[in-house]
């Protein structure tokens, strides 16, 4: 029989947009347990006030991800002993974003920098029109696949440094969608993509840090993405004789 | 305020510390090197002061600041190339790492039968 485990020692981000600070909470532990788990335990049993968001609890939805002692993760399917630190773990809402109360952020920056890329599907026919056949090992849909599994749940915005750095930067997830689209035979917007992406807050103003890559709980491949923007803007750039 | 609220993430990845390496490595180079052209100046202007400063170069400790100048210029000449197969290179993270393993023995035994040699 395992050993019945200590209480957690939980530390929770409480405020608004205007400050706030951490609050200790003493959790137990239980078999099993997520930190969404924590948190609602804490909302449940402890403090009722305290605000955060979910939807899925199955990592389908990216709704309720949070910094996780100091990285963003999501919490649903994010095991509590995987990132315990001794006994404790600090739970703050994402980083880059504005915060609404305690854990939830407002994540309207985050979905205005996804349209802003030109993220928005333009069909290139209509329904009325043939259906174009696609082939699945076309290298042009094996890169558009290879990040079409995103949830939107901003852990990359959250995990970069050139965010912070540079507020109109539009980001890993925003910039990765338009690499997505550009490379899908039915979309019709290329050349606004190009304009959007290689314009101020664009894919150059990238470091190649990585973070987004290394943390995204897809394991989807932002930064190579963005590479990909890279070449395709400067290729375009240097085809337009440098104009 | 803001700065207390939130954590600062987790970086202690291989690219993030590349990025790192990087730029530090960068910043000491470039404010190596107008020092470096100005200690060559003096070949023209006081060639006597330029000889003092070299029997003061020979020194152990200099010596030895003159292996973190190569290691750092080194260290950014290949981040740089890294930099340009990361984001010019279409290829898969296997195929770099492959590269990479490659130009590493490679500089390697080059590197040793060098030695050998001088």
């Amino acid at each position: 029989m395992p050993e019945p485990l200590d209480d957690l020692d939980v530390s929770v981000w409480r405020g608004t947009a205007s400050g706030g600070a951490y609050q200790s909470f003493v959790v137990p532990t239980m078999e099993s347990q997520t930190i969404l788990d924590v948190v609602s335990w804490i909302q449940q049993y402890a403090d009722p006030t305290l605000t955060y968001r979910f939807a899925c609890r199955v990592g389908m939805c990216g709704s309720c991800a949070m910094m996780v002692n100091g990285r963003p993760r999501w919490t649903c399917r994010t095991h509590v002993r995987k990132v315990l630190q001794g006994r404790k773990v600090q739970i703050g809402p994402l980083r880059n974003l504005p915060v609404i109360k305690d854990l939830a952020t407002d994540m309207d920056p985050f979905f205005d920098k996804w349209v802003a890329a030109g993220g928005a599907h333009r069909p290139s026919a209509t329904r009325h029109e043939p259906i174009p056949p696609v082939d699945p090992a076309q290298p042009a849909r094996v890169t558009a696949s290879a990040g079409i599994e995103c949830i939107n749940c901003a852990i990359c915005y959250a995990g970069c440094d050139t965010v912070t750095g540079n507020s109109d930067y539009l980001g890993p997830a925003a910039l990765q969608r338009a690499w997505t689209l550009l490379n899908d035979a039915k979309h019709d917007g290329r050349a606004a993509i190009f304009d959007a992406v290689s314009g101020h807050g664009g894919c150059h103003n990238c470091h190649s840090m990585g973070s987004c890559t290394a943390f995204c709980p897809n394991d989807l491949d932002p930064m190579s993405a963005i590479a990909g923007l890279k070449r395709e803007t400067a290729k375009r750039f240097w085809r337009r004789g440098g104009s | 305020m803001a700065g207390e609220r939130r954590v600062r993430p987790g970086r202690a990845h291989p690219l993030w510390l590349a990025f790192v390496l990087h730029r530090v490595s960068g910043l000491a180079l470039a404010l190596f090197l107008p020092l470096h052209f100005w200690v060559l100046s003096y070949a023209l202007t006081a060639p006597d002061q330029l000889d003092e400063f070299l029997l003061f170069a020979e020194q152990p400790l200099v010596k030895f600041a003159e292996f973190g100048l190569v290691f750092l210029l080194a260290v950014h000449a290949f981040g740089g190339l890294r930099l340009m197969a990361l984001e010019w290179l279409p290829w898969s993270a296997p195929q770099k790492t492959l590269a990479a393993g490659a130009v590493g023995a490679a500089l390697f035994l080059s590197g040793t039968f060098f030695l050998q040699v001088i």
